[in-house]
């Protein structure tokens, strides 16, 4: 138990443990999910979450390093084994997750949204008959057939998949994670498609990963969060990256 | 086992198993067509007879079967000439691809094996319809087709079995069949081993009755042989 307070006290900063490592924040990250984050051909990582961490300490005027590129599925295991002292990796705020670690306030958030051919005239009030399609085992499908009913609903087992269809006019709507969607509307493929409607909301929010123990550096996320949204740094950053507000 | 989800996802997956049998059932019909012809070429003394039919078989018999339904359903649906033509409406749907491509293969199966069943016909036997004086047709209505065709029962019945598991392809050109319901039921309730657990169920039990009566067909059919 002194021991966990220790090392603890250290990572709060408090000048306990070595010097060094004391007044840095270490900041964990995958590395593997561009424009969010990724590694650079330098080995550097770059990225949305990479850059709201970099503000984020700036505005916390601590010193931080960023910890990547990292499994994604033992992340939470080393932000507890105090490898890093935050996960800024695009984590969605979940249940289970908030078993093992504690989530600051939403950074930004996964909305589901509407694709279909430009000049289409769908209306998404309105899709009865129309025939819409999800990738299976996905938050959009679920939406899909939840939500909707009277259309005829197709789902892929790729999201590749579900776009060839969109493209061939199977499908009249594809329902999608709104970021990777915007992804594909700038390729080449998708260059006929928009999106329809507004952005659906399915309360998938995505927080910084603390640990339980970390309560303070928790609430210092917090506030410095707020502080660059207010302050426009988040606007600029976000701009960067999306011609649309993901907060 | 969870038996109350099972339970409750069954008349879904009956469901699926009935557009499973819908699909095979139809394939098979479709492909019986096709092979008996086929078959007849490729069997021919003539060069160009035998070896034309050879393209189509060697192709749906030479790729997968998974590689042939992305061809005709994702690939086709990609040139514009195909969408605007008037085929468009038949290839848009899932439905029809499906049935195209397992009649074709089934067929391309079929033709082979029943090739193999007529070249297996004693000799003596089709010498002897020419002996009392048997036309080409009569011939082959009479003495060829009769007995390759139950000559072929036993690997035909094989191939309609193989038929029938890989129809489960259709569920990656969206059909709800019995695997795609499955595949779907999962996606919701994480209940992997209870759902293919009752897939695999309603699969044995579809080969089951299958089997049963193609003893029955092979008992009647053959009947002759009995000593």
């Amino acid at each position: 138990m002194k021991k966990i307070a220790i090392a603890l006290a250290g990572v709060l900063a408090l000048g306990v443990a070595t010097a060094q490592a004391a007044d840095k924040v270490r900041i964990g990250t995958e590395g593997a999910y561009p424009p969010f984050n990724n590694i650079d051909k330098d080995g550097k990582a770059t990225g949305f979450d990479i850059d709201i961490a970099n503000a984020l300490c700036a505005e916390m005027k601590v010193e931080c390093e960023i910890v990547a590129p990292l499994e994604w599925d033992s992340i939470i295991i080393g932000l507890n084994k105090k490898k890093y002292d935050a996960i800024v990796a695009s984590m969605s705020i979940t249940e289970e997750r908030k078993k093992a670690v504690n989530f600051t306030d939403p950074y930004y958030s996964n909305n589901l949204t509407m694709v279909a051919k430009k000049g289409s005239g769908i209306d998404p009030t309105k899709l009865a008959g129309k025939s819409v399609g999800a990738q299976r085992a996905t938050i959009a499908a679920n939406y899909v057939t939840d939500n909707m009913k009277d259309v005829d609903v197709k789902l892929y087992d790729t999201q590749e998949n579900a776009y060839l269809d969109l493209a061939s006019g199977r499908v009249d709507v594809l329902v999608s994670d709104k970021l990777p969607a915007y992804d594909w509307l700038r390729s080449d493929a998708g260059k006929d498609f928009e999106f329809v409607g507004d952005a659906i909301d399915v309360n998938d929010k995505i927080g910084i990963a603390i640990r339980k123990s970390d309560e303070d550096l928790r609430a210092k996320f917090n506030e410095a969060l707020k502080a660059i949204v207010a302050n426009g740094t988040y606007e600029k950053i976000n701009a960067k990256y999306f011609p649309f507000s993901i907060y | 086992m969870n038996w109350e989800e099972i339970f409750i996802a069954l008349p879904k997956l009956l469901d699926g198993a009935l557009l499973t049998v819908e699909l095979v059932l139809i394939s098979c019909i479709v492909g019986f067509v096709i092979a008996t012809p086929v078959a007849l070429m490729r069997s021919s003394q003539n060069w160009w007879l035998r070896n034309i039919p050879l393209i189509y078989t060697y192709f749906f018999r030479g790729t997968p079967l998974l590689v042939q339904l992305f061809l005709f359903y994702y690939g086709l649906g990609q040139f514009e000439a195909v969408r605007e033509s008037f085929l468009w409406p038949v290839l848009r749907e899932a439905y029809w691809c499906a049935l195209i491509v397992f009649a074709l293969n089934t067929g391309a199966y079929t033709a082979e094996i029943f090739r193999g069943a007529i070249q297996a016909i004693p000799h003596g036997e089709i010498e002897a319809g020419v002996a009392i004086g048997m036309k080409k047709a009569t011939l082959y209505r009479r003495v060829v087709l009769p007995r390759a065709i139950r000559m072929a029962l036993p690997s035909y019945g094989n191939e309609i079995i193989l038929m029938l598991k890989s129809s489960a392809l259709a569920y990656t050109i969206t059909l709800f069949d019995l695997t795609g319901v499955t595949r779907t039921i999962i996606a919701r309730n994480y209940l992997a081993i209870e759902m293919y657990f009752t897939a695999g169920v309603i699969y044995l039990l579809l080969t089951f009755i299958f089997i049963q009566v193609w003893m029955r067909l092979e008992k009647h059919l053959l009947r002759f042989q009995k000593v």
